[in-house]
C-alpha cells in the first residue's frame, strides 16, 4: 500500500481503484443478466466454465427486468448481500 | 524536576505488554542487537535487574526486530526486552545513540541519562540506584569491563525510518487528502490515470517526501502562497511541496518555486491568459542572484536545457501547480493550438559572472546580492541567432537584431510584444571587443536594423497580414514611407546572458500579448527566510 498526497485543489473525487486481487478463486460469484439478447447464453457458458475450474465457488444468477433502465434497488441490495464478486453481461 | 518522558506501551518478546510509567522508579535502556556497546552493557543491566529488580522496573526497548531474541538469549536476560522495531518509542524519546540509558522517577520524569558505555558513569549509576532504593549494590566485576566505548547511532535515525516517523509524528501538519493506492495498482500508472501528470512520469508525493520538501522553506505548510487561476485553487505551501515532489525538485528549490508561483499568479503576469491562449504561451523563469549557485542551477553550457535538475524541475513544478491546483489542463481551459515544449518546463539562471552588464534583477531595481526570479510569458523559443562571422560590435549587434525579425511574423513591426534575448558569451566578447557596448546600445541597434518602411507591412498577395490595404490607401504614400522598428519600444527588449564560452549562438524567446490585457513580466525577490 502506498499513500500519496493529493496534488490538486481536491474539487474532484479520486477515481475508483482496482480491488486487490487475492490470487485465488473462492466465495460467491454473481452473474447478472441485463436482458440484452443472448446475454444469458454468454453467462451460461461463463457459469459452466467457472464451475469446472473452481468447483468450490458458488455461482448465483440475477436478472434485471430490462436493460433499458437502471437496476432496481432491491436487486442491487440482493446482489450486495449475497455475492462477493459480480460479473455483468453488458451488451449483445 | 524535568518533564516526564513520553509514555509507551510495548510488547515484550515473551508476549506481555509493558507500560511506562508504571508507578515506580524505572531504568529504561534502548539497544540494538548489532551494537557492540549494547552487548557490553547488557550483562551490567541484567546484574542491575537481579540486584534492584524488585524495586526498580528495568525495561529494554530493542530496535532489532527478530534479532532482539538473539540479543536476549545471548545475555540470558530475565527482564522484559521490548519490541521497538518500528522505532516509534526511540523517536518519541528523541535518542541519538544506543545504548541510551534513562533512570526515571515514578512519575516518568528524568533522574539521570547517559549514552554509550563510560564505565565510571555506569558504576556511579549503580551506586546511586542502590542508595536510593536502600539495597546492596549489584555484584559486577567492573575491572573486567572496558573503561569507555562509544555507542552506535540509533536505528530510528536511519533516513528512511526517520522520514516515516517524522511523517507520522507531523501528520497534523499535512492536510491534503490522502490517497491510498491499492496494491493491485501501479503508483506511476495511477497518477497518470488521475490526470496529475504533464505527460511525463511523476515522483509519488508520499507524506515522507512532502515533509522533506517542506523542510526547504520556512513557510508554514498551510500558508497560502497563491490563488491559482483558472479554478482559483488555493496553493498552500503543502500543495506547492506536493507538486514539487512530483516534479522531482529538491527541498532547497522551494524558495525559488514559491517566488515563481507568486510571480505568475499576479494580475500583471496573468497566468490565466497565459494558460488559456490558443497562441500557446508558457512562463519562462529567469533566476538571478546567489541562490543560482547555492542550488546548483545551470547558467552555462546547455543552460536552456537539458540535464540540470534544478532548471528542469523548478519549471516543471510550476507548470504542475498551474495544472493541478489551478486546474489549467490541456483541452480544458488550456486551449493552445499547437502547444510548445516550454509548457513542460523553462527555467534557467543568468550567467551574471560572464556578463559585462548589470544583471536582469539589478536592472529591475533589486540589489545584486538579492536572489530574484523573473517570469516572462513566451510563445516561442529559444530561437537561435547564428552569426559566426561578424567581428565588429555593430555587426554582431546587427545580426542579433535581424535574428529578432521572426517575432510573430517577420513582416510585422512596431510590436508591443516582449522578447527575451539570451546573449551567448562569444557574442558578448565580440560586442565588447572595442570597448564597453551597453545594453542600451544593443537595444537601439536592434531597433535600427529592423526598421523598415511601413509600406512593407501592407497586406499583399504574399501575405495578408499587416496593414489592411484600405487603411494603407487612406494613409497615403508619404506616411507609408516612414519607417517602423520591430518593437514598439526598447523596453520590450529584455536582455540576459547565458551559455558556455564556446559557440557564437545567441537565442531569443518570443513573447505573447504584452501589456495589461495580456501579460507583463514580473520579478519577485526570493524569500530565503
Amino acid at each position: 500500500m502506498t499513500t500519496i498526497l493529493d496534488p490538486t485543489d481536491e474539487r474532484k473525487p479520486v477515481a475508483r481503484q482496482i480491488t486487490a486481487r487475492s490470487g485465488t478463486l473462492s466465495g460467491t460469484i454473481g452473474l447478472l443478466d441485463i436482458r440484452k439478447p443472448r446475454g444469458n447464453v454468454l453467462l451460461d457458458e461463463l457459469e459452466r466454465q467457472i464451475r469446472a475450474a473452481a468447483p468450490d465457488v458458488t455461482v448465483k444468477r440475477f436478472t434485471k427486468p430490462t436493460f433499458t433502465k437502471p437496476c432496481p434497488d432491491d436487486i442491487r441490495r440482493d446482489i450486495a448481500a449475497q455475492v462477493d464478486y459480480l460479473v455483468e453481461a453488458l451488451a449483445d | 524536576m524535568t518533564e516526564p518522558k513520553p509514555g509507551f506501551s510495548l510488547k515484550s518478546l515473551a508476549g506481555g505488554t509493558h507500560a511506562f510509567p508504571a508507578g515506580g522508579p524505572s531504568l529504561v535502556v534502548f539497544v540494538k542487537e548489532d551494537c557492540e556497546t549494547c552487548n557490553t552493557a547488557a550483562p551490567v543491566i541484567e546484574a542491575f535487574h537481579r540486584a534492584y529488580g524488585e524495586k526498580l522496573q528495568v525495561l529494554m526497548p530493542s530496535q532489532s526486530g527478530e534479532a532482539s531474541a538473539l540479543f536476549a538469549a545471548r545475555h540470558s536476560l530475565t527482564f522484559p526486552v521490548l519490541d521497538d522495531t518500528g522505532c516509534k518509542t526511540s523517536f518519541d524519546w528523541d535518542i541519538e545513540i544506543v545504548p541510551s540509558v534513562f533512570w526515571l522517577n515514578p512519575d516518568g520524569s528524568l533522574q539521570q541519562h547517559f549514552e554509550g558505555f563510560v564505565r565510571a558513569e555506569w558504576q556511579a549509576l549503580s551506586a546511586e540506584i542502590a542508595a536510593s532504593l536502600s539495597l546492596p549494590q549489584a555484584q559486577i566485576d567492573w575491572d573486567a569491563l572496558p573503561a569507555w566505548r562509544p555507542g552506535c547511532g540509533s536505528r530510528h535515525l536511519y533516513p528512511e525510518i526517520f522520514a516515516r516517523l517524522s511523517a507520522e509524528a507531523n501528520g497534523e501538519l499535512l492536510r491534503a487528502r490522502r490517497i491510498e493506492i491499492g496494491e493491485a495498482d501501479d503508483v506511476a500508472e495511477f497518477m497518470f490515470d488521475q490526470g496529475f501528470s504533464d505527460g511525463l512520469p511523476l515522483v509519488p508525493p508520499t507524506p515522507e517526501r512532502v515533509l522533506r520538501m517542506l523542510g526547504g522553506t520556512h513557510r508554514a505548510p498551510q500558508d497560502l502562497i497563491a490563488v491559482v487561476p483558472p479554478n482559483m485553487g488555493e496553493a498552500t505551501t503543502e500543495k506547492v511541496a506536493i507538486n514539487a515532489v512530483m516534479a522531482g525538485c529538491k527541498p532547497e528549490y522551494m524558495p525559488v518555486l514559491i517566488a515563481a508561483l507568486e510571480a505568475v499568479c499576479t494580475d500583471a503576469f496573468n497566468i490565466h491568459g497565459v494558460t488559456a491562449t490558443t497562441m500557446g504561451a508558457a512562463p519562462v523563469i529567469v533566476v538571478n542572484g546567489p541562490i543560482r549557485d547555492r542550488i546548483g542551477m545551470n547558467k552555462g553550457l546547455g543552460a536552456l536545457g537539458s540535464g540540470n535538475r534544478a532548471n528542469a524541475t523548478i519549471g516543471r513544478a510550476l507548470r504542475l501547480i498551474v495544472g493541478n491546483v489551478g486546474g489549467g489542463k490541456p483541452g480544458g481551459v488550456e486551449r493552445s493550438t499547437l502547444g510548445n515544449p516550454m509548457k513542460y518546463t523553462m527555467c534557467f539562471a543568468e550567467n551574471e559572472e560572464r556578463s559585462p552588464w548589470p544583471p536582469l534583477h539589478v536592472e529591475r531595481g533589486f540589489n545584486k546580492d538579492d536572489s530574484v526570479v523573473t517570469v516572462f510569458a513566451m510563445t516561442g523559443g529559444p530561437v537561435h541567432i547564428v552569426d559566426q562571422e561578424s567581428r565588429e560590435p555593430r555587426q554582431v549587434a546587427g545580426s542579433i537584431g535581424l535574428g529578432l525579425e521572426g517575432v510573430f511574423l517577420p513582416k510585422l513591426r512596431n510590436l508591443p510584444v516582449d522578447a527575451l534575448l539570451v546573449v551567448c558569451p562569444e557574442h558578448i566578447d565580440t560586442l565588447m571587443s572595442q570597448g564597453h557596448y551597453t545594453k542600451a546600445e544593443l537595444r537601439a541597434r536592434i531597433q535600427e536594423v529592423t526598421s523598415r518602411p511601413l509600406s512593407e507591412m501592407v497586406a499583399s498577395d504574399t501575405s495578408g497580414a499587416g496593414i489592411p490595404k484600405a487603411t494603407a490607401e487612406k494613409m497615403g504614400a508619404e506616411k507609408l514611407r516612414a519607417s517602423a522598428p520591430k518593437f514598439a519600444g526598447e523596453e520590450y527588449i529584455h536582455i540576459v546572458v547565458a551559455g558556455s564560452d564556446a559557440g557564437k549562438f545567441s537565442s531569443a524567446f518570443h513573447g505573447w500579448a504584452t501589456g495589461e490585457i495580456g501579460s507583463q513580466s514580473v520579478s519577485r525577490k526570493i524569500d530565503l527566510g
